[in-house]
């Protein structure tokens, strides 16, 4: 037996995920089976309620914003070999820098805290993420390990200032004050009627810049080509005479920032304050939507558009068919991890031997046996 | 503080300490071996619902321990494969059991019990009573060493006591077995193992097995020792604790008790703190919690000593042909 060839690339971009994909679908539906309930209704309920009409797209979008910004945080790291597991404490933490411009900022257009909100998120998010970079980078920890416990420590900090410190007085409930209605940004419902009062806003907008920005970079700029190669060999980089301890401070303050848009689109663009939690595991739907895509931006848009159509969708089930919580959406989406992640062992040497299979050289190889046989 | 504060202190720690411990030596034959695990909350969650719904169909505790221990240890074995026969990548693996278990535990936990996913009360039966150890009655009266045995080593739950237990087993079975010397060795080189005509695989499977049986203890001890049922997420992030504490103890057993006490220390020093002055400060609650995750950081960072984990470890292990 020869040794497998890799697969074609629509293969390994579009074919393989999609097994991936239908695989945990299927699984899932066994599981929705297996309590008795239909799984087709449950997937009709599913997309009804994710594009059902102007109303339903709107949120699907919203949702898809924040998974972009994740997905691309988690693929921008791991082009440079880094797994950036922390982009939940990067988004949450980048609140603080976001509320505390939006709110002194309140009284201005919103066209002028908007870009100012951005750059406070992305300086906090960042933040968050480059003292992980720096800690494998100049002291040997390891990115993932101190990732999460960062996660852990800006939550505990975000309750701390939320409850202390940004609390208004007289308020109960753990939030912020509001920033001032004057202040708002328009939600895309008020240009778009079609979209109604759904909270896509203009972040959307700012998430494909981010996806057309992280496409230029990794493979059209110079510093894209230094994280790819430290991301397919370190060793390399260094004789090249690389600094690889710069290039992983940089890669993961850039992947903290893009986590850390999420705070600009929760806070400037739908809640108008801060409260707890907001991020939602947004950080953790970043690794499905990275792994789905292929760290690709095309891929990464795709498939923070599925699973913003599973949460929206998901939200909806609970109201179609009583019974079922949209917890099966994050049950799906660990079951595209698992598949697409941890066990892509499992189909893809099937699928290079099927390949193999019809390849030229192959039967180029299996005549020249043919002949051989016949002559001996 | 008089005798009783500190006594009751201590008795919340040995508590909150035992699903830290259980987790935190079910990590470390998992990554002595070489198979990072960051999927213990993953198991433990999955596990505690096991063990609840269990125990609340059959009222009967230990059904509800079998079936805790069941589900963790099939957990670890979908782990396993992804891990070991596939090669996947391990912290992929750890973060899509994690997930996993929270989407499913709730999903199903609404479907079967239709309570907003908790389980129902468990009745007596179907949970594990404090247990009164000999003497300690009789003990009680004895200054200062009638208390501390009557009170804080006496009165806790079967797994309490496990979990102690274990402390001594895993550090025999480590450094005094030949299982416990390949564990190690193959978690350093699994090369020399192979070499040795020893199977890789079989060994990590053990090792992701025993990973998935402690974790399952340290699962049902939440749902069917120290509560009386199952409740969304009840774990809360005590799988990432014991993660912490395991780097903290630098893969160690007896260290590993150690850190796990202390951060139960922590822990019940911070429900005690609430809004209570030490020298006219302070102190916030959060600090306290985040406390054991600061800690771990900056020992990773080599600022207090240095954490070297198993140098095979998050490497699937290809023979060469």
């Amino acid at each position: 037996m020869s040794a497998l060839r890799p697969l074609p690339r629509w293969a390994d971009i579009l074919l393989l995920p999609i097994i991936n994909l239908v695989l945990a679908f299927v699984i899932s539906g066994l599981v929705v089976l297996a309590i008795g309930q239909n799984p087709l209704a449950a997937l009709e309920a599913i997309v009804g309620g994710a594009f059902g009409s102007g109303y339903n797209i709107g949120y699907t979008l919203y949702y898809s914003t924040n998974f972009i910004f994740t997905g691309l945080a988690v693929a921008v790291a791991a082009h440079a070999g880094l797994f950036n597991i922390g982009g939940n404490g990067q988004a949450y933490i980048a609140g603080l820098g976001v509320i505390l411009v939006a709110l002194p900022l309140q009284f201005l257009p919103w066209w002028v805290t908007f870009p100012i909100a951005i750059l406070a998120g992305a300086a906090v998010g960042g933040f968050w993420a480059f003292i992980p970079g720096w800690l494998q980078a100049k002291r040997g920890s390891h990115v993932v390990i101190t990732t999460i416990m960062f996660n852990f420590i800006a939550a505990a900090i975000m309750v701390y200032m939320v409850v202390n410190v940004l609390k208004p007085a007289g308020v109960l409930a753990p939030e912020s004050a509001m920033i001032d209605p004057a202040g708002r940004m328009p939600k895309l419902g008020t240009f778009i009627p079609w979209f109604r009062n759904t909270d896509v806003n203009f972040t959307l907008l700012l998430a494909l810049l981010c996806l057309v920005g992280v496409y230029v970079l990794v493979w059209h700029t110079r510093f894209g080509y230094t994280m790819r190669a430290l991301g397919h060999n370190p060793t390399a980089t260094t004789y090249a005479g690389i600094s690889n301890s710069r290039t992983i401070m940089i890669v993961m303050t850039l992947s903290g920032a893009l986590a850390g848009m999420v705070a600009v689109n929760q806070i400037v663009g739908v809640q108008y304050r801060l409260v707890l939690d907001y991020v939602a595991d947004a950080g953790f739907v970043g690794i499905a939507v990275a792994l789905m895509g292929r760290n690709h931006p095309i891929g990464i848009l795709f498939a923070a558009l599925l699973f913003g159509a599973l949460y929206q969708g998901g939200n909806e089930l609970q109201y179609v068919i009583p019974g079922l919580s949209k917890e099966m959406v994050v049950v799906i989406q660990a079951l595209v991890i698992l598949f697409t992640g941890a066990m892509e062992g499992m189909f893809r040497p099937g699928l290079q031997r099927a390949f193999m299979l019809f390849s030229p050289a192959q039967k180029a190889e299996a005549e020249a046996r043919n002949v051989a046989k016949s002559e001996s | 503080m008089d005798l009783a504060l500190i006594l009751s202190t201590l008795d919340a720690t040995l508590r909150l300490s035992t699903p830290l411990l259980l987790a935190c030596l079910a990590g470390l034959y998992s990554e002595r071996a070489g198979v990072f695990d960051i999927g213990l909350e993953g198991k433990m969650l999955a596990a505690a619902f096991g063990a609840a719904a269990v125990a609340a169909v059959t009222g009967n505790v230990w059904l509800g321990l079998l079936a805790g221990v069941a589900v963790s240890i099939t957990t670890a074995a979908v782990q396993g494969a992804a891990a070991i026969t596939l090669k996947g990548n391990q912290l992929i693996a750890g973060v899509a059991i994690n997930m996993l278990a929270a989407g499913l535990t709730t999903f199903l936990g609404i479907q079967w019990f239709a309570q907003g996913g908790r389980t129902p009360q468990l009745a007596p039966g179907g949970r594990f009573q404090n247990l009164t150890l000999p003497f300690a009655n009789e003990l009680s009266g004895v200054p200062i060493i009638g208390p501390i045995y009557a009170d804080l080593i006496s009165g806790h739950n079967l797994l309490v006591y496990v979990a102690f237990l274990a402390v001594p087993v895993t550090w025999f079975v480590l450094y005094r077995t030949r299982f416990g010397l390949r564990l190690r060795a193959v978690g350093e080189n699994p090369k020399a193992v192979d070499t040795a005509g020893i199977s890789v695989t079989r060994l990590r499977y053990q090792a992701v097995l025993i990973t998935g049986l402690l974790c399952g203890l340290a699962g049902a001890f939440f749902s069917i020792a120290q509560g009386s049922g199952f409740g969304n997420n009840m774990t809360a992030g005590k799988g990432f604790i014991a993660l912490a504490a395991l780097i903290f103890a630098k893969w160690k057993p007896v260290p590993a008790m150690l850190t796990c006490l202390l951060f139960g220390f922590l822990d019940a020093l911070q429900i005690r703190l609430q809004n209570t002055d030490i020298l006219g400060v302070q102190i916030p609650v959060q600090a306290i919690q985040a406390l054991p995750y600061v800690l771990t950081v900056v020992l990773l960072a080599g600022f207090i000593g240095k954490a070297v984990g198993p140098k095979a470890g998050g490497v699937p292990y290809t023979k060469e042909r």
